[in-house]
């Protein structure tokens, strides 16, 4: 009697070690995905998106049977905005969760706590936020799917050169990603020969800019105007703008390209020019454009599932989801350094943000041809040709 | 010249004007309870998003304000009750404290109601700019000078002509002897809450044009007032109204002459000044000790 208790536990026990052994779990071992966003806090506009965005298609993956057999298991923390937060939830992720790739870092801040620890760790990275820093100097595990604030600039003087402008009036947030594209506007400016006639900053949290943008009415040289911030502040600037009745033209930067910033500015964003990805125009692309079947699919998917409008920072979050489980697909598993090398490797990807192809030396793999000049007319987008 | 000087002051009177109203509010509550309320900003983001949000549903604006001011109200009176009320006995500092985790509380529960996006609230009488000598400002400026005024001439009406604002009066003077003579103290206190949370709730639906809505609209709000509150001398309401007016007033033209990138620390400058220098604002009394 007693023997066959002790037979029947050793039976039992084998059966279950035996569903640990590597041949036998290769099917059912997840593909562990960790994500750090900023769903919470001031960043929240940004973040809030991204997170919808990886927790819907984690979940639509899965129930289409997941990457090569395997399920995508999500572990999403929100750091609130705080980079010291984003930094000991990447730790988390590392040690404990014990990720394969990590999605994330919303803001330029919480990406740069986190790149020392990934670097360390060996852990491959695709972080979502703007600067140029995150991938200038290329770290070797580092990724990063958005437009830089360097091309953002690139873009709006090229625009400027075709209508005969050459003189720019700055005005930047002083925030992480105002400063950023204020130091890559100034340093475009000078390999592009055009010239900046002021540097102006407000404060993220400004109700009235209108003593600034004064002084810039007054500078009899500037020919056009650039305004590189996130959120409210670039709608207040925009009204202020019209109140002072200043006609130069407008730019702003890639952080305004969603419709809220239209809700928000009303009538005075009329003829306000900026450069955004082809999502934002995602009905206006030509059908010949790659990126038009990728786009108009993503912004279906995703308002049907939330019901608010698309913005482009969903869209990198997407982006870095699907780049990190192509790259899974392959490098035929999730061993850390072949995943990294088929993440550098990643070429001809059409996502929402354009056609990535990276290399040992680019880890973002955008080109300027990624942005487009849009133009707000009539409360709406218009690409302008 | 002349022109770009009446722009900066201009301005600088529109955001003076906002500040001035919330600094009134932390005066308030600072005569009847000597709590330095850090809920006030609150109270002007409640306004704000509650006329902003109201008003997008189809709710006529002055109707929408009024919800809005009453939702304010009421929530006034629930911290002082709930929370101040029952630390009756705790030390100033507490009660700060106390108002600060209010406040971190109603942000909370705002962006649960109202979501983390920014609400518009079109101007009372459209956008066309008003031109003056060469200078300009938005119709709404005038909305929020034009209340700020009115508000502040009425609260000055009900602190010398009714008992209400009597009784609050004689609390800030002296709260025991105001209880001897039969003013019921706790009910002055919850009134307080209640007047200022009001004045923060219109004023918040006033600037909501201007500035926008959003849950943290408070802080710097909230902030910027209690600057002004302090200038012109804690408890002292027409000080708290120069105040406002010299602070934004100060960050235009600091803004203006000075550099954008410091406008901010002018207020800050300011506060640091005032409390090194003259403790008692501008226009406060000399505070005396029994010994």
């Amino acid at each position: 009697m007693r023997n066959r208790l002790l037979a029947t536990i050793a039976f039992t026990a084998m059966t279950a070690l035996s569903g640990l052994m590597p041949g036998a779990a290769q099917a059912a071992d997840p593909i562990k995905v960790g994500a750090i966003v900023s769903a919470t806090g001031p960043a929240s506009f940004l973040g809030d998106p991204e997170k919808k965005v990886l927790e819907l298609y984690a979940d639509r993956i899965n129930q289409a049977g997941g990457v090569g057999g395997r399920p995508v298991q999500l572990t999403v923390y929100d750091d609130g905005g705080a980079a010291d937060k984003a930094a000991s939830f990447t730790k988390r992720l590392i040690e404990s969760d014990g990720v394969d790739v990590i999605v994330g870092g919303t803001t330029t801040a919480a990406t740069m706590a986190a790149v020392p620890l990934v670097e360390r760790a060996g852990v491959p990275f695709i972080s979502l936020a703007g600067a140029v820093v995150i991938v200038e100097p290329v770290k070797k595990w580092v990724f990063k799917t958005p437009h830089t604030d360097r091309m953002a600039a690139e873009k709006v003087m090229e625009d400027m050169k075709k209508r005969g402008l050459t003189k720019l009036a700055l005005l930047s947030e002083d925030s992480g990603f105002g400063k950023s594209g204020r130091e890559q506007t100034i340093a475009v400016a000078k390999e592009r020969g055009i010239e900046l006639v002021a540097d102006e900053t407000y404060g993220a949290k400004d109700t009235d800019v209108t003593a600034q943008l004064t002084k810039v009415k007054n500078n009899a040289a500037a020919q056009a105007v650039l305004v590189f911030g996130l959120g409210q502040g670039p709608a207040v600037v925009t009204k202020n703008y019209r109140q002072l009745g200043i006609s130069l033209p407008l730019y702003q930067s890639h952080g305004v390209a969603s419709k809220e910033y239209i809700r928000l500015a009303g009538g005075a964003a009329e003829g306000v020019r900026l450069p955004a990805a082809g999502l934002v125009v995602a009905a206006q692309l030509a059908d010949s454009d790659p990126q038009k079947k990728v786009v108009t699919e993503f912004t279906k998917v995703y308002e049907d599932s939330f019901s608010t409008e698309v913005s482009t920072f969903a869209g990198h979050a997407y982006d870095g989801l699907m780049i990190a489980l192509d790259a899974v697909k392959r490098a035929g598993g999730t061993d850390k350094a072949k995943l990294r090398d088929a993440i550098e490797q990643t070429k001809g990807y059409v996502g929402t943000g354009g056609t990535v192809t990276m290399s040992a030396k680019d880890h973002m793999g955008l080109t300027l041809d990624a942005f487009h000049m849009v133009e707000v007319r009539q409360g709406d987008w218009s690409l302008v040709k | 010249m002349f022109a770009e000087l009446l722009q900066y002051l201009l301005s600088g009177l529109t955001i003076g004007a906002i500040y001035a109203l919330a600094g009134l509010g932390f005066s308030i509550i600072y005569n009847a309870s000597h709590v330095i309320n850090f809920a006030q900003g609150e109270f002007i983001m409640i306004g704000g998003m509650a006329s902003a949000t109201l008003t997008a549903s189809g709710v006529p604006l002055p109707l929408a304000i009024m919800i809005g001011c009453g939702g304010a109200m009421l929530v006034g009176v629930l911290v002082a009750k709930f929370a101040v009320e029952r630390a009756r006995n705790a030390s100033t500092v507490t009660l700060i404290i106390i108002t600060i985790g209010a406040s971190i509380f109603l942000r909370g529960v705002a962006e649960l109601v109202w979501g983390k996006d920014f609400k518009r609230l079109d101007a009372f009488s459209g956008e066309t700019p008003i031109q003056i000598m060469g200078a300009s400002m938005q119709p709404q400026s005038l909305w929020v000078v034009g209340t700020a005024g009115v508000l502040i001439v009425a609260i000055g009406l009900f602190f010398a002509r009714t008992l209400t604002g009597k009784a609050i009066l004689a609390t800030s003077h002296n709260r025991l002897a105001a209880q001897l003579v039969g003013i019921d103290v706790k009910r002055v206190v919850l009134a307080s809450f209640a007047l200022s949370a009001a004045l923060g709730a219109v004023g918040g639906a006033v600037v909501a044009p201007i500035t926008f809505s959003y849950t943290e609209m408070g802080i710097m709000l909230g902030l910027k007032g209690f600057t002004a509150a302090v200038l012109g001398g804690l408890g002292h309401g027409p000080g708290a109204v120069a105040g406002g007016l010299i602070v934004g007033i100060a960050e235009a033209l600091g803004a203006g002459y000075i550099s954008s990138a410091y406008k901010d620390a002018v207020a800050f400058v300011i506060i640091l000044a005032v409390l090194l220098f003259m403790p008692n604002g501008l226009f406060g009394k000399r505070g005396t000790e029994r010994v």
